[in-house]
């Protein structure tokens, strides 16, 4: 995980915005919780409007302050989304393995993404509830780690040749457990478009740092820079101005790293 | 079966004792008779559990649905109460009742149902001070006082006693099946197998909210979910569009004792079902919050839009996630709902000076897009600032709690919330949203520690600017800030951790056990402590079936009823409605009548002396000539149903003298009752659903020679 962090002698630490999104009761809110508090609920009540929470990830390097909105995936509260990925640095779609129909939802939301959040966002497609199937939380971690290398290499450059690309659904094989979405289908999709993939188990703790960890590490290190200055003007800035403005240098800076990314 | 008898007879004859030398005009010859009888019990019979639910009336409430099991257990109680009660040659109606059921071979279910509960009667609200009161003739209820009052002293029931009977057969039920009734039924399996076991949980739940639309689809149920129980909901919707179509709004029914209620709103119908103690405009008013969920939820325009293009909507879609907002708010109305049942809100007590500096944090730290700010205290307003010409409505309030404290949703979350919500009593139309944030009040307290739902402090600003969280979350950084510095968060965890008053804190030695103090201008309430007597759920639900009881009595249609006590087998309650306050207050069934009303003109007293701290009166409004507004602004004014009803003739002239009168002096609001016999006399004929009421010029007389004691 070095390669993304560069020559950079002090250990920074820096905001990062970052947004959960997909369909109701994938286990987004659970996620963060298992993420934030290291702890987890059954049967928890589904989240209203979007909860704003913060959690410090610790690289080798520097410290990333996560600032995570939490949205509620409710149809009703789609229109609010933009609010909450505009300028967002990273974002963690997420769907429920053992529900197809959760694929294709994060499929839409990924393309969302693709066309109106900025341009340098680091995207990871997050499959939850691995518990369910029959894989359980034990052969998940070898297999992950291939999706992962090959996302993190690829994320901040294909974002922008993948914007255009429309996504439709695949086809959704059945297994034999509950696992109703295998893992090869949707990490090849997620090589496609160019995003980070996991499968995690929010209830067991499977893959639920290694996912944060791995976007904090496919940040772009000046990404960091700006981002750090996006979080600090957000936190303090009373409107939308100054908001709509950090959106702007945003993707301005974040599209310029990608082209230096790829002249080297 | 000898040993489940005894235990079983013998709590229930031991309070029957104490019930019965209220119910029958006990001759002294008879009293001897019970206490004797009550003795010998005593001394066979092993200690008895302080559960408040004997034996004998849970299974009375399972013989129900279990008639084998029933007159096992209860032919001995009421053999052996009316062998106690027959030979009394006394005038009493009642022992003549009992008596001639016996006589009818209905022995055990009859005079069990009048003895415990109202099951299977008509009438379940107010049926078990029926049973105590209706076969007795006016003129004996003064004899019957009495009686009783001098008992006090040497009364060995301790307070237990109090509600130590349900107010109705649905509040029979001990901590465990009450619990039961938030139990979800359970998912029907993929044969159906378990129908009839989900079925028979479904019916015997207590209390049932449906909301259907008019084409007839189900949109939520609070228990069971439509495919489960479709036929019913069928059965329902039928017997609304029936009169519906008929242009002839059905609005309630009741078969057996359930009671159905119905609302129409737009293309909705809203149905409460319920066996408990709750008269028509109470279930109206929880029905309404529900529909007020709906809209806060919807808005009103995209509900009557998705409506109007396809008439057959299914809105259980765009509901989707709101459920268990729904489902906590009607959890609360089951466990029963002081502030709903009120229309009032509680504020956490604070001296002014305390208050006035929070006031002033949250005006001071008031950012450009803020509505209304509240800093909120498990339920409890602490302060708010608020626009000029805003008034925030009790039911929007209501809303925000029950989504804030009740419901999961948030408050499990961790960290900050962001919630676009509907504040339908503000403006149903469009949308506001709330920034929620938890505060910590002591510094010890890790931040993931569960925080109980009474001593959390929540900040909630609504603005009506949808991007502006960062903001708000500024203002809450800067208004926490100011707190920190001038002490305002530790004058509220101190609050917190104070808790409510007892009675006894307030009137030492009182009988009151409860009391709920609504101040009207104000539109907030009061209430002393349920710990330690009504702690428990059950408990806590009979101590407001009893609020509820009373409430509709002296609320009651065209009745204009100031003054109403009432006795009944488990409780006394007395309710005191002026322009100024509504007063209910709870005691034991045997209470002293004159220390009952001492007491509460105590509280009333205690009160309005404390207004300023118990209430907020304006709050910090923002906007320029705010000093002059906060001392005469009232935080709502607009609701007109809380605003004391219109009166007419000698009793408007009364509710002035009145209104002087409870300014500053109290015993003269009792003097009044003394003044006015004929007129109040005459509504109590009215109020048909009225039990045993401080009447005409003997209550006056009384009232008033009680106060002069005082004095």
């Amino acid at each position: 995980m070095s390669d993304t962090a560069g020559g950079n002698a002090p250990k920074p630490s820096s905001s990062v915005k970052l947004v959960l999104l997909g369909e109701a009761a994938v286990g987004k809110s659970s996620l963060v919780l298992r993420f934030v508090n290291n702890d987890f609920q059954e049967n928890k009540e589904p989240t209203i409007g979007a909860a704003f929470l913060t959690q410090k990830c610790t690289l080798p390097t520097r410290t990333i302050k996560f600032e995570i909105w939490d949205t509620a995936g409710q149809e009703r509260f789609a229109s609010l989304a933009p609010m909450y990925y505009r300028n967002a640095q990273a974002a963690l779609v997420v769907y429920d393995v053992t529900k197809p129909s959760s694929l294709t939802k994060a499929k839409h939301w990924v393309a969302e993404l693709q066309r109106q959040a900025s341009p340098g966002i680091v995207i990871a497609l997050v499959g939850n509830k691995l518990d369910l199937t029959n894989d359980g939380g034990e052969s998940a971690g070898g297999s992950r780690s291939t999706p992962l290398e090959h996302g993190s290499g690829e994320a901040e450059d294909e974002e922008e040749e993948e914007e255009a690309n429309d996504v439709g659904g695949g086809e959704l094989p059945d297994s034999g457990d509950a696992r109703k979405v295998s893992t090869r289908e949707a990490s090849s999709y997620a090589e496609e478009e160019g995003l980070l993939f996991f499968e995690t188990s929010a209830k067991l703790g499977t893959n639920v740092v290694d996912v944060f960890t791995a976007i904090a590490n496919a940040i772009p290190e000046s990404s960091l820079k700006t981002g750090r200055g996006t979080a600090g003007a957000g936190q303090t800035s009373l409107g939308n101005r100054s908001t709509e403005d950090a959106r702007v240098n945003l993707g301005d800076r974040n599209a310029a790293t990608a082209k230096e990314g790829c002249a080297c | 079966m000898t040993a489940p008898r005894s235990a079983s007879a013998s709590p229930a004859s031991a309070d029957w004792s104490a019930a019965s030398s209220q119910d029958a005009t006990a001759s002294p010859a008879s009293k001897t008779n019970v206490a004797n009888h009550d003795t010998a019990l005593g001394e066979i019979r092993p200690p008895l559990p302080p559960r408040p639910t004997t034996l004998s009336l849970l299974n009375d409430e399972t013989a129900a649905r279990n008639v084998g099991l029933q007159a096992e257990a209860t032919t001995a109680v009421s053999h052996a109460e009316i062998e106690t009660l027959a030979p009394e040659p006394s005038g009493s109606t009642y022992s003549a009742l009992a008596v001639r059921n016996l006589s009818d071979g209905l022995k055990a279910k009859a005079s069990l149902s009048h003895l415990a509960s109202a099951r299977g009667s008509e009438t379940a609200d107010s049926a078990s001070i029926r049973s105590s009161i209706q076969n007795s003739d006016p003129g004996d209820v003064e004899v019957l006082f009495k009686d009783f009052a001098p008992t006090v002293p040497d009364n060995h029931m301790d307070t237990k006693s109090l509600l130590h009977y349900p107010e109705c057969a649905a509040d029979d039920i001990g901590e465990i099946e009450f619990a039961e009734e938030f139990e979800p039924v359970g998912e029907l399996d993929e044969t159906a197998a378990n129908e009839d076991l989900l079925l028979q949980r479904w019916k015997s739940k207590r209390k049932h909210f449906l909301i259907i639309s008019a084409a007839g689809k189900p949109i939520w149920t609070r228990h069971g979910d439509g495919g489960l129980i479709s036929t019913y909901v069928g059965v329902v919707q039928t017997i609304i569009s029936f009169y519906e179509d008929s242009n002839d709004h059905l609005r309630s029914f009741t078969a057996g004792d359930t009671k159905f209620v119905i609302l129409t709103r737009g293309p909705l119908y809203l149905v409460a079902i319920s066996r408990m103690l709750e008269n028509d405009n109470q279930l109206r008013l929880q029905l309404e919050a529900l529909y007020m969920q709906i809209l806060s939820t919807l808005t009103l325009p995209s509900l009557t839009h998705l409506f109007s293009v396809r008439p057959s909507t299914d809105l259980k879609r765009p509901l989707q996630g709101s459920e268990t907002l729904l489902s906590s708010l009607a959890d609360s109305f089951t466990r029963g709902s002081p502030s709903t049942l009120l229309s009032a809100l509680e504020s956490l007590k604070l001296r002014k000076v305390h208050r006035q500096a929070i006031n002033n944090a949250l005006l001071k730290t008031k950012s450009k897009n803020l509505l209304y700010g509240l800093v909120v205290a498990g339920g409890r307003l602490v302060s708010v600032v608020r626009p000029k010409k805003h008034s925030l409505h009790p039911g929007d309030l209501q809303l925000i709690f029950n989504m804030i404290f009740e419901a999961d949703g948030i408050k499990a979350g961790g960290g900050e919330s962001w919630v676009p919500v509907c504040l339908p009593g503000f403006n149903s139309s469009g949308y506001l949203y709330m920034y929620v944030s938890f505060l910590k009040l002591s510094a010890d307290t890790d931040d993931h520690e569960d925080i109980v739902k009474d001593e959390s402090v929540a900040v909630v600003l609504i603005s009506p600017a949808k991007e502006s969280f960062y903001e708000m979350q500024g203002m809450r950084d800067s208004l926490v800030e100011q707190m920190e510095k001038n002490g305002s968060m530790q004058v509220v965890a101190a609050s917190i951790d104070q808790g409510r008053p007892a009675t006894t804190d307030i009137v030492p030695g009182t009988v009151l056990h409860h009391f709920m103090y609504k101040s009207r201008a104000n539109v907030q309430f009061t209430m002393s402590e349920y710990s330690p007597e009504f702690k428990s759920i059950a408990r806590k639900r009979r101590l407001m079936s009893a609020y509820n009881n009373i409430h509709s009595s002296i609320h009651a249609k065209n009745s204009q009823i100031k003054v109403h006590y009432c006795v009944s087998k488990s409780a006394s309650t007395f309710a005191w409605v002026t322009p100024i306050f509504e007063l209910y207050c709870v005691a034991e069934p045997n209470a002293n009548r004159k220390a009952l009303i001492q007491g509460a003109s105590r509280i009333a007293q205690w009160a309005q002396r404390e207004e300023e701290r118990l209430f907020i009166v304006g709050g910090a409004v923002s906007g320029s000539d705010s000093s002059s507004e906060s001392t005469t602004g009232r935080i709502d004014d607009s609701t007109g149903l809380l605003k004391p009803k219109k009166s007419s003739g000698c009793i408007n002239l009364i509710t002035d003298l009145l209104r002087d009168a409870s300014r500053s002096n109290y015993p003269q609001a009792f003097v009044w009752m003394s003044l006015a016999p004929p007129e109040i006399s005459k509504h109590l004929d009215n109020d048909n659903a009225a039990g045993p009421i401080l009447k005409g010029q003997t209550c006056g007389e009384r009232v008033t020679t009680s106060l002069s004691e005082t004095q």
